[in-house]
């Protein structure tokens, strides 16, 4: 629907179309032979069947009934109203929402400072060893998230035995698992920033500490709040580390409990309730995170710069 | 100038100690850990693996035991393992096919709505895995809307969660897709738009440019954008378990996932673990120098 409606409000655009090769160098992002319609649409089909499921479990979850496919009317049961099977009176689904957002923060608060020195220390640092430790970062980095889930629990449960899974375990498992973030993310912003600020405040008279405080963090501070944004959304939609690793209802988060509920199709509408929290959550952070992206960059980056840093493509 | 800057290393040595040990401690000592245990002894009592962390003491029973099973007579990973290949293959290429055009439009001709697209885009990053799957069950449940819109069109009602391979694939590039479009689009937004002017100055047509020029250019992010999407695909065990969780569509990832709760197998999951790290560690290893090398160029 979006797609036919959308497509069809910039015929202007298409109009201009023969444009002799002069005009094409005036005019660089216009493709010369017109616009391709059947990839537009198709794209649009690709956005729709992606995004519309989603759209779809949301609303229901604001259904009045137990149906997933019968709309019976707007209702708050499935949060809080139900006194039994609401998000907030079941207590699985209570504890679970707060055992999400515990991780997260936890894991935040641990990773990127962690990260960030690492990659500070590692940008300086020259010789074999900080370099073989930057590879075993990049490869904690592309591990599937299976292998990496597997060694945790085997060393939780047979070597660290005193860490018991739980809580504990998960947070170690988190941060190792999303250390790389930061890591990656401010060596990149350390490779583009170059040494020359450093050293002008060096020649100033500051110390390593006031170099760091006065001069790097705030150069650094767009990236570094990035990657806490990939990190802490990234925590609220881990999956495997926390299934392998939570042993109980009390730690259990949102995700794998949407998971084990769910087992063919009866999980009930709570459960969507359950999942658009998780997305509420996600798209706050996202959001908090472009704004504040793009205020401690000052606009020295664009709004699709912005965009993709917090995807972690930029 | 230099001397300054040599002056101080152990400032920075100290800054990157805390990261070396955690690494150590929690990511290269655990995968030396599934080594040992895949190596170890089982506790016959207790049923647990028991650890061998001397390479002088190894056992290759785990490693026995799971060559029977995916080469011995009763094989049954054999036919898991052929069935990985076979459905991740799939899989990445439909999402190759699909992504591609997507990322190729709004790389080149999205123009100024470029952002708008980019936010559709990324959007999937942002929303819970589980979420998704979610979604879909609901959909695909037997009174769901796809079997409604089915219904309309005079077909009979399919019980799509049963244990249809179809549903598995579908859902593993529903799942991975949004990763192979934003590699792509971020390779194809970079190729240099004086490139297509040139062949289209020298003559190529609109398909012909995009032969000569585009795709040749588009081969780094394509085998970048596979690998992203097949390296979680392999180690996925939740899509097959919420879309299907019948025994004869499951994959590695479900035969790892379920001999690590189980006694007395938890020595053969470790060995599949680590087959599995071996046959994609040669992937894993050119991921990262190939993206090293791409963040260096830029």
């Amino acid at each position: 629907m979006t797609a036919t409606s959308d497509a069809g409000t910039s015929p202007a655009a298409a109009t201009a179309v023969p444009v002799s090769p002069g005009n094409a160098r005036r005019l660089p992002r216009r493709s010369p032979w017109g616009h391709p319609w059947f990839l537009e649409g198709f794209t649009w089909l690709y956005l729709l069947w992606s995004l519309a499921p989603i759209v779809i479990a949301v609303l229901f979850s604001f259904n009045n009934g137990r149906s997933q496919s019968a709309w019976q009317g707007f209702s708050w049961r499935w949060y809080f109203t139900d006194h039994t099977n609401s998000v907030l009176h079941n207590p699985q689904l209570h504890a679970a929402v707060s055992q999400t957002v515990r991780l997260s923060v936890l894991t935040t608060l641990i990773a990127v400072p962690l990260g960030v020195a690492f990659a500070l220390g590692l940008n300086r640092w020259r010789g074999s060893l900080p370099a073989t430790f930057n590879f075993v970062m990049l490869l904690s980095y592309v591990i599937p998230e299976l292998i990496f889930g597997v060694s945790m629990f085997f060393v939780f449960t047979t070597l660290f035995t005193s860490v018991h899974l739980g809580t504990l375990a998960e947070v170690l498992g988190l941060v190792t698992w999303n250390v790389s973030w930061p890591a990656i993310i401010v060596q990149a912003r350390l490779a583009t920033l170059g040494r020359q600020y450093e050293e002008a405040a060096a020649d100033l008279g500051a110390n390593q500490f006031q170099v760091i405080r006065r001069v790097l963090l705030p150069l650094l501070a767009p990236a570094i709040f990035a990657s806490a944004v990939l990190v802490f959304s990234g925590v609220i939609d881990d999956f495997v580390i926390v299934d392998l690793l939570s042993s109980s209802a009390g730690n259990t988060p949102m995700s794998v409990i949407i998971y084990t509920t769910q087992h063919g199709g009866n999980g009930g509408p709570a459960l969507n309730a359950l999942g658009s929290i998780m997305l509420a959550m996600s798209l706050a952070i996202v959001i908090l995170g472009y704004i504040g992206y793009r205020l401690l960059s000052r606009g020295e980056r664009g709004g699709l710069d912005a965009l993709t840093a917090i995807v972690g493509e930029g | 100038m230099r001397a300054k800057k040599a002056k101080s290393p152990r400032f920075w040595i100290a800054l990157a100690v805390p990261g070396m040990i955690w690494l150590l401690v929690l990511f290269i000592v655990p995968v030396y850990a599934v080594l040992a245990i895949a190596m170890g002894k089982l506790d016959q009592m207790l049923e647990a693996p028991v650890a061998v962390w001397n390479p002088v003491d190894w056992s290759s029973s785990n490693v026995i035991d799971v060559w029977r099973d995916i080469f011995g007579g009763a094989s049954f990973a054999g036919p898991i393992l052929a069935r990985t290949i076979a459905y991740t293959t799939i899989a990445a290429l439909v999402c190759l096919l699909i992504g591609y055009p997507c990322a190729y439009f709004v790389a080149r001709f999205a123009g100024r709505r470029k952002g708008l697209f980019l936010v559709l885009l990324i959007a999937p990053f942002w929303i819970s895995y589980m979420m998704r799957m979610l979604a879909w069950i609901d959909l695909l449940a037997t009174g769901g809307y796809v079997n409604k819109a089915l219904g309309w069109l005079g077909i009979d009602p399919v019980n799509w969660l049963g244990g249809h391979s179809v549903t598995v694939v579908f859902g593993l590039v529903y799942g991975y897709i949004p990763y192979l479009i934003m590699v792509l689009f971020a390779g194809l937004d970079r190729i240099d738009g004086s490139l297509l002017e040139a062949g289209r100055d020298l003559g190529l047509g609109r398909v012909r440019t995009f032969i000569h020029v585009t795709l040749p250019l588009s081969r780094q992010p394509i085998l970048t954008g596979l690998l992203i999407t097949v390296l979680p695909m392999l180690g996925d065990y939740y899509t097959n378990q919420m879309l299907s969780g019948a025994a004869h569509t499951s994959m590695i990832g479900n035969l790892i996932q379920g001999q690590l709760g189980t006694p007395g197998l938890e020595g053969q999951g470790a060995v599949l673990s680590l087959l599995l790290l071996l046959v994609l560690l040669i992937p894993m290893v050119y991921y990262v120098i190939a993206t090293n090398r791409e963040a260096a160029s830029r």
